[in-house]
């Protein structure tokens, strides 16, 4: 426990110091909820939904603040390993295991972090939060999707040397995950051959658990949403721990 | 004297390339012991399967009595390593710095503070301390990292070529930071470094290697002594020439080297002149003769037949090769 105390320590007091990075990565997805939500809410009918877009979206955009900081978190691994931090960590006489978890909770705690701001943020446009069990909910689905995608960060860059294969990850599998999960639109409304792709997104599940959470209103059952992100968040951590394991010095 | 590190047949290869091959000797406690040679001879290798990073091929090592493959960890507490590369954070401070390694290593709270405290201090960088690494330079750096790896109290310490790359003011500070710590401590310290003058300062014995092999192990002294005498250096168009012309019986050693004869010999002073006019009356050109005390350049060149950094070339367009043939 300790050991795992002391990486997230590093990771907190790195994350505290990087003002640009805090700012940085809540900007993009505050420009889209105001552009898209103030763009498309006279336009956009959600039948069913409340109808009011921007509060639909604000779920989303909360998931992909914590979906874009949790894998660069996992995947600033490649940063330690250029900058020779790794070694001093990895010759120590503690647990690869250890290491991995430590940093999986420090990517997902600042993620949590980052999409806590727009949450913040979104109460000036139109969110209430209307139950503390309601905020509970959604913050419970923002650490599940922070620990998944933070250690499916470590997993890929214990694999990569360096980051030049970062932005292909970027846009060929973080985009469309994020693209496909319903954070943007109700999956309800897409064309019949879409709708079971979105489901086997497993951020789907995480934005509508946090929709459900912060509206009270789902397309998915919230169980069955904390069943597959939480199951997912368990095997990307087992598979990040495993491939975490094999990184050689 | 106690064995520290004792190593046993140890071979590591990399496909088909032998970076260490089949190196035996111990090293004793208390002392600081030099592995010398070009990069590439497999120095650092070498110190990555002492410090448990990578596996050998074959052969076994103990450091303290504890096997380096059965016990990883327990060699993991009993060693500390400065890295040839940097491997601090820069994004933290001098004492966070500290202080995760300190809470890595799992010492306890107080201990821990008053430890790097009483390091900072040894270093000098006490009044640095909560200074972001990233304002420091390379000699503070260096010196940061070293702390570091004393403050589990290691009994063994590793530095990985530990003045590459520093200006000679800070390189001949951080040498006397070493001696001193060696002494005070009592601890054994393993350096490799392909500088000549750093072995020779430092180690109380140094190893040579040359393409994985240990080619003279022995005190900086007696290997210089194994040279014999002075060393005469005489540039000239035709070495060969000399190397003929040279057969008193005073003379103990003479060899051809690029453009160079090097002559070596007992008082080198009284016998210079007679060197001259014998060369002079056969009409050998000389350009320049200069007389020096053997150093361990010249105990690398007896034994190679080539200087280390001649060695350093050959090294790299091997590698290359090796890159070309595996790439094709």
């Amino acid at each position: 426990m300790d050991i795992i105390y002391t990486i997230w320590l590093r990771n907190m007091k790195r994350y505290i110091r990087s003002k640009s990075r805090i700012i940085g990565s809540i900007s993009m997805p505050l420009f889209f909820l105001l552009f898209l939500g103030f763009g498309l809410n006279s336009v956009v009918q959600l039948p069913g939904l409340g109808g009011n877009y921007i509060v639909f979206l604000i779920p989303g955009m909360v998931a992909m603040s914590v979906l874009f900081t949790s894998v660069f978190s996992g995947i600033q691994i490649i940063w330690d390993k250029q900058f020779g931090f790794l070694k001093e960590t990895l010759v120590a006489p503690v647990s690869r295991l250890e290491i991995m978890l430590g940093q999986t909770l420090g990517g997902a705690t600042t993620a949590v972090l980052q999409g806590f701001m727009i949450l913040v943020l979104s109460v000036f446009i139109g969110l209430h939060i209307s139950s503390l069990t309601g905020f509970l909910i959604a913050f419970m689905f923002m650490a599940l999707i922070g620990i998944s995608f933070t250690a499916f960060g470590i997993a890929i860059a214990s694999r990569m040397e360096d980051m030049t294969g970062f932005q292909l990850i970027m846009n060929f599998v973080v985009f469309p995950i994020f693209g496909l999960s319903g954070a943007l639109f109700p999956i309800s409304s897409l064309p019949a051959w879409m709708g079971p792709v979105t489901l086997l997104d497993p951020l789907t599940y995480g934005v509508e658990g946090i929709r459900y959470g912060l509206t009270g209103v789902s397309q998915v059952n919230p169980l069955v949403c904390f069943a597959v992100i939480g199951g997912f968040a368990l095997v990307m951590t087992v598979l990040g721990g495993f491939l975490f394991r094999k990184i050689k010095f | 004297m106690a064995v520290a590190i004792h190593i046993q047949n140890l071979t590591r290869r990399f496909n088909d390339l032998v970076a260490v091959d089949n190196i035996s000797f111990d090293i004793d406690h208390g002392e600081i012991f030099g592995l010398l040679g070009p990069n590439g001879a497999g120095k650092t290798t070498m110190l990555s399967m002492l410090s448990t990073m990578l596996k050998p091929t074959s052969g076994s090592a103990t450091i303290n009595g504890i096997d380096i493959e059965k016990d990883e960890d327990g060699v993991r507490k009993s060693i500390g390593i400065v890295f040839q590369d940097q491997s601090l954070d820069e994004e933290l401070t001098a004492w966070e710095n500290m202080d995760f390694h300190g809470r890595l290593y799992r010492i306890p709270t107080d201990i821990r503070k008053q430890r790097i405290t009483e390091l900072l201090n040894l270093v000098e960088l006490e009044d640095r301390k909560d200074d972001i690494v990233k304002t420091f330079s390379g000699g503070m750096r260096r010196r940061l990292e070293i702390a570091r790896g004393l403050l589990h109290h290691p009994s063994v310490l590793f530095l990985d070529e530990p003045t590459l790359g520093l200006d000679p003011q800070t390189r001949n500070h951080l040498w006397q930071y070493i001696a001193t710590l060696a002494k005070e401590k009592g601890i054994t310290i393993i350096l490799t470094t392909h500088y000549m003058d750093e072995a020779d300062r430092l180690c109380n014995r140094i190893a040579i290697i040359d393409h994985g092999r240990i080619i003279a192990l022995d005190t900086p002294k007696n290997l210089k002594d194994g040279i014999g005498g002075d060393v005469v250096t005489i540039k000239s168009s035709d070495p060969g020439a000399i190397v003929a012309a040279l057969t008193e019986p005073w003379i103990i050693r003479v060899e051809k080297h690029n453009d160079e004869a090097i002559i070596s010999l007992q008082n080198a002073e009284q016998h210079i002149s007679t060197i001259v006019t014998l060369l002079n009356t056969q009409r050998i050109p000389i350009e320049s003769i200069a007389i020096h005390k053997p150093t361990l350049e010249d105990v690398f060149l007896s034994f190679t037949g080539k200087t280390i950094r001649e060695e350093e070339a050959d090294h790299k367009t091997n590698m290359r090769m090796h890159q070309r043939m595996v790439r094709h």
